[in-house]
């Protein structure tokens, strides 16, 4: 296996917690009351450490002066490999957790398997991220009952949330042929495997949270391919801005 | 109670406050301490919330990984000392929920100096070495203040607040020692900061309505002036290490105090901010309002699930 091919395949990994922190990040300030407030911020604080985790490694791994500021802030919006379902926008809290709730129960999952890596960086990585990620899948488990049986209102929005994002929930399960390598290699994870245990805690949440399980079969996808939603340009101007602005400056 | 009983309670309580006693939410108090602690520790829980907003505007752009995760976190202890403010204001018989009214009203103040915009990058640096440094100097000796719930709440803030300025400090020198356009950067955020960090101490001390009675209860332990000249000291060497200038053309070491003098406030800016004309004050106030009316439908869901929670509790212990 060539090195490029976990470079990729680190990318893949890392950009869906670079770009679900960046989101969470821009509510810092802004949250329903403080204790949500400092939840969020603490979710996308883990996310952000984790990410760096990855793009230090990622950075070794292809030399020629890349660090983890390049490896995140100088791609184009093509070269970013995170799911379609992280970059969605912050509409209101519901959808907030809802796209919280339905990458935490992955990331819990994949984090799990990804612990067994034969690959002594990325198993290091999974064992330290997975502490975090079962608090972020408790917190988020949480609010999806909280709201779903709260009142009306919080119902009919959470259900709206769960109902709208739903289209992005399979291409977590998407692999490419870098996957497939990675796999035969011992170092990535068979993501069809998580499949199944994924809809299952899914849908034994909604269930207890009196919601119910979009029926829809119509799906998403692209973010992997580096094919975004219109979202991604603005996430990333905003994300870039400093180091297109004035490039290979120290700060 | 009769007027003599009261004279003899009140004196026992300037007693103890002289004695440096902690007075404890359930010790009796004159109404007055209880009013202007309730003014004093909101008005600062309320800076460190709207003081979210001004640096919580770079966090989606700051410019490397490692600063955007510094920045979040502090962000983020800002918003836990609001927390543990509104917390400690709490035990003077008012709910957190009174208190946002009235900073969503304008009846409370916040600290004036987060109604300047961030318009740079620099501007977080500026933040955290002058404003996080001048509150340092406001707040360290709130830590001996006489009402405990303050007092022990601000021994951790100040701990906090004193890394943030570090960290601060060393934004502004990482840009002052990059290239020609970082400097530029630092140089301008360092023009635009300096007046309103000095402004943060207050009015002079003949212009300034709470200082005596403050004083009396160790609410505060000097005065306005007092304070600001130590900022000015503290500051001025700093700035000359990485190479920046102070922008006051009347700034020069007075040998006899030992001591900068330094040039004349703009007063009438200061009280044009401070009265809600500053240049962000209204933008503030709304993102703190919509914060609030956006999250009701939330709050109110947590509180019925709870209520659910418990009434099924109930029916089962039954």
């Amino acid at each position: 296996m060539m090195k490029e091919e976990l470079y990729e395949y680190i990318l893949g990994v890392a950009d869906n917690s670079l770009i679900l922190g960046q989101r969470l990040g821009e509510l810092c300030g802004h949250g329903p009351s403080l204790e949500t407030d400092i939840a969020c911020t603490n979710i996308s604080l883990d996310l952000f450490g984790q990410t760096r985790s990855y793009f230090q490694y990622a950075a070794k791994l292809i030399g020629n002066d890349a660090t983890e500021d390049t490896v995140a802030f100088l791609r184009t919006e093509r070269e970013y490999r995170n799911v379609l379902l992280v970059e969605q926008p912050n509409t209101d809290f519901a959808y907030t957790i809802a796209r919280q709730f339905l990458f935490d129960v992955f990331h819990f999952l994949f984090l799990d398997q990804l612990k067994n890596s034969n690959d002594l960086n990325l198993s290091a990585i999974a064992n330290k991220a997975i502490k975090e990620v079962s608090y972020h899948q408790r917190f988020s488990t949480d609010w999806i009952k909280r709201l779903g049986d709260g009142t009306p209102e919080s119902a009919q929005r959470i259900q709206a949330a769960i109902d709208d994002l739903w289209r992005y929930t399979d291409e977590l399960f998407h692999t490419s042929n870098i996957d497939d390598k990675i796999i035969e290699a011992g170092i990535g994870v068979n993501l069809s495997e998580l499949k199944d245990p994924y809809y299952s805690r899914v849908i034994q949440v909604l269930e207890e949270s009196k919601l119910v399980t979009p029926e829809s079969k119509w799906f998403q996808k692209g973010g992997k391919a580096g094919v975004h939603t219109e979202h991604m340009g603005y996430i990333l101007s905003d994300m870039q801005y400093m180091q297109r602005t004035f490039p290979n400056m120290t700060w | 109670m009769s007027e003599n009983q009261i004279k003899n309670i009140e004196a026992e309580f300037d007693a103890r406050i002289a004695r440096d006693e902690k007075i404890e939410p359930k010790d009796w108090m004159p109404e007055k301490y209880r009013q202007t602690h309730i003014r004093q520790i909101s008005q600062h829980a309320h800076s460190e919330i709207v003081g979210m907003l001004p640096e919580g505007n770079w966090i989606t752009r700051a410019p490397s990984l490692r600063r955007k995760v510094a920045l979040l976190a502090k962000v983020q202890d800002e918003a836990g000392h609001g927390l543990y403010l509104y917390s400690a204001c709490e035990t003077l018989g008012i709910s957190r929920d009174e208190l946002y009214e009235q900073l969503h009203t304008g009846k409370a103040k916040y600290s004036s100096i987060f109604n300047y915009p961030t318009i740079t990058w620099a501007d977080i640096g500026a933040i955290g070495w002058l404003v996080d440094g001048a509150a340092i100097i406001n707040q360290v000796p709130l830590c001996n203040t006489s009402y405990g719930p303050y007092a022990r709440a601000m021994i951790r803030v100040c701990k906090e607040e004193s890394f943030h300025q570090r960290q601060g400090y060393e934004i502004m020198m990482t840009l002052a020692e990059g290239t020609k356009e970082q400097k530029t950067m630092a140089q301008d955020a360092l023009n635009r900061w300096w007046w309103p960090s000095l402004m943060m101490f207050g009015p002079t001390d003949a212009e300034s309505v709470h200082t005596a009675q403050s004083m009396k209860w160790k609410l505060k332990r000097k005065t306005n002036d007092e304070l600001r000249q130590q900022f000015v000291d503290q500051t001025v060497p700093q700035a000359e290490l990485i190479g920046l200038t102070v922008p006051d053309p009347d700034l020069k070491w007075n040998d006899e105090r030992q001591s900068y003098d330094f040039g004349a406030i703009d007063w009438d800016e200061f009280w044009q901010v401070v009265k809600g004309h500053g240049p962000m004050n209204k933008q503030r106030i709304n993102a703190r309002v919509s914060a609030w009316e956006n999250g009701e439908w939330v709050r109110d869901a947590a509180m019925a699930y709870a209520k659910k929670q418990e009434e099924s509790r109930t029916k089962q212990a039954m």
